[in-house]
């Protein structure tokens, strides 16, 4: 018995369906994954099959947002996996301290909160007042939230460890004030930061930078979507400026190994050579 | 139920091209008895998924390492199986296998509370190998496991359950047990004289 193949031609044409008419490009998307979570819309939308769940997307954009929340996995956390930040504070600060003005890149920004943890992290290395920051993201909705800045009060404490273990230098509860629906971050973090849609798929590049962090982006990508995002990180990023990865990114097996150089192998950053 | 050398012949059969197991609490102690002796040429990868903590680094390649005579690593994106490995899930991240047998991660929401999901590295790879694989659940104190089970079932795959009677922890094996019927119900040791004799019957 064969797996029936039928779904994935169906998940073709609905992918393909959808650039041709949003212009949203996950056509080189990881498979695996991307199949997951349209099965998963497919039972939320009480579709029967995907040819159907096409249908009404390419007739009804509402539905096309909506069905882009399973696509994009908005899913994150505030200084998440600590050592990454601890080691952005040892080994790319130091470098960024001499420059009189920067610019720093959040590819995937997704809800937010890497940014606002990285804003807290600049700001208590002095760094804030002479950074832009550009957050960007494919999600309209994921950006809208993270200009909101509210985030749920279940997860403060969580945070709150995390901050602690990368290396904050005061305390958490100085950067929010609870609200009943939630933790509303100090807007005062925001006043650099540019929130923009951008995707790493059919965007190119708009800025020099110093630093880019760009992480759980790649992963959801195949190898040659990740080239075409490491090509835009090489070029974006000045002479020996510095990218940062997910956990379990890497470099080394992309057309781009020999352009980058790592910093701290075990925290995926890299400076561009 | 079969009796074991039917299983093999049975495996042998059906050209098995890759094992799954899942295992949560109980897992570790479980899984040792499960690979040990398995020769470091088996032809098949083996790729695990047991429940861990988040946030932490996980030792389990390198515990196995030691023990073992395959390979053993923590599975890296992207890459090719190879016969003869073992691939072991990092904490905090689902674990897939896509359709040009290579590895995928993904840090979507937990599914039964667990990321790694035992479902999520199940159902993809029932959907890429079908009947060309087997599956293995063990110990475990929740039901993640028992869903990506029966869809291996489903494409015709092999499954095997670990004997409740004698898992540390029987919840995620009676899960299974209640959803459907899978080829065999045994005991962790029984398993692996079936894994082993599965290598030489193909030698
Ligand atoms: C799992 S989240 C990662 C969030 C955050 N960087 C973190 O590590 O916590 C993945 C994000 O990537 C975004 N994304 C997916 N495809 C993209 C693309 N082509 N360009 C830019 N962002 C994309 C999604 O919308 C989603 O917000």
């Amino acid at each position: 018995m064969c797996p029936d193949r039928t779904l994935d031609i169906e998940l073709r044409l609905l992918i393909e369906g959808i650039y041709l008419k949003y212009s949203y490009d996950f056509r080189d998307y990881s498979g695996a994954s991307l199949k997951r979570r349209v099965l998963h819309a497919l039972s939320k939308f009480e579709c029967e099959t995907i040819s159907e769940l096409q249908a009404r997307v390419l007739h009804d954009s509402q539905l096309f947002s909506e069905l882009l929340q399973f696509l994009t996995i908005p899913v994150s956390e505030m200084f998440r996996d600590p050592t990454y930040y601890l080691a952005i504070r040892e080994h790319v600060v130091p470098v960024l301290k001499t420059y009189p003005s920067l610019k720093i890149w959040i590819a995937g920004c997704s809800t937010g909160e890497e940014v606002y943890s990285m804003a807290i992290l600049f700001k208590e290395e002095g760094l804030l007042d002479r950074t832009l920051i550009y957050a960007t993201d494919i999600n309209p909705q994921s950006l809208d939230r993270a200009r909101r800045g509210v985030f749920p009060l279940e997860r403060v404490r969580t945070y709150t460890q995390s901050y602690q273990q990368a290396g904050g230098k005061s305390s958490f509860s100085d950067y929010y004030t609870a609200a009943y629906d939630g933790a509303l971050f100090d807007k005062a973090l925001m006043t650099n930061v540019t929130f923009a849609d951008h995707s790493l798929a059919t965007d190119m590049v708009f800025s020099e930078t110093q630093f880019i962090s760009c992480r759980n982006v790649l992963i959801y990508f195949n190898k040659s979507l990740q080239n075409r995002a490491f090509g835009l990180f090489h070029e974006s990023l000045c002479h020996r400026g510095f990218l940062g990865l997910g956990s379990k990114e890497s470099l080394d097996f992309s057309a781009y190994a020999g352009h980058f150089e790592p910093v701290v192998k075990k925290e995926r950053l890299f400076r561009r050579l | 139920m079969k009796q074991e050398s039917d299983t093999v012949f049975s495996l042998a059969q059906r050209q098995i091209e890759a094992i799954v197991i899942g295992a949560s609490a109980g897992g570790l102690q479980a899984l040792s008895v499960l690979l040990v002796g398995l020769p470091k040429n088996f032809p098949l990868p083996i790729v695990v998924v047991i429940h861990m903590p988040e946030g932490k680094d996980s030792k389990l390649a390198e515990i196995f390492r030691a023990r073992l005579e395959i390979d053993v690593k923590e599975a890296d994106e992207k890459e090719p199986l190879h016969p003869g490995t073992l691939y072991f899930a990092s904490p905090g991240y689902h674990l897939l296998i896509e359709q040009d047998r290579t590895l995928s991660l993904s840090r979507e929401e937990r599914v039964h509370f667990s990321r790694p999901s035992i479902d999520v590295l199940f159902e993809s790879a029932a959907d890429v190998f079908g009947e060309h694989l087997c599956g293995v659940l063990l110990t475990g104190a929740n039901e993640d496991g028992a869903a990506g089970l029966r869809a291996i079932h489903r494409s015709g795959g092999m499954t095997i359950v670990q004997d409740p009677a004698e898992a540390l922890v029987p919840t995620m094996p009676e899960a299974a047990l209640k959803l459907f019927t899978p080829d065999f119900v045994l005991p962790v040791r029984d398993i692996n004289t079936l894994l082993v004799e599965l290598e030489q019957n193909n030698a």
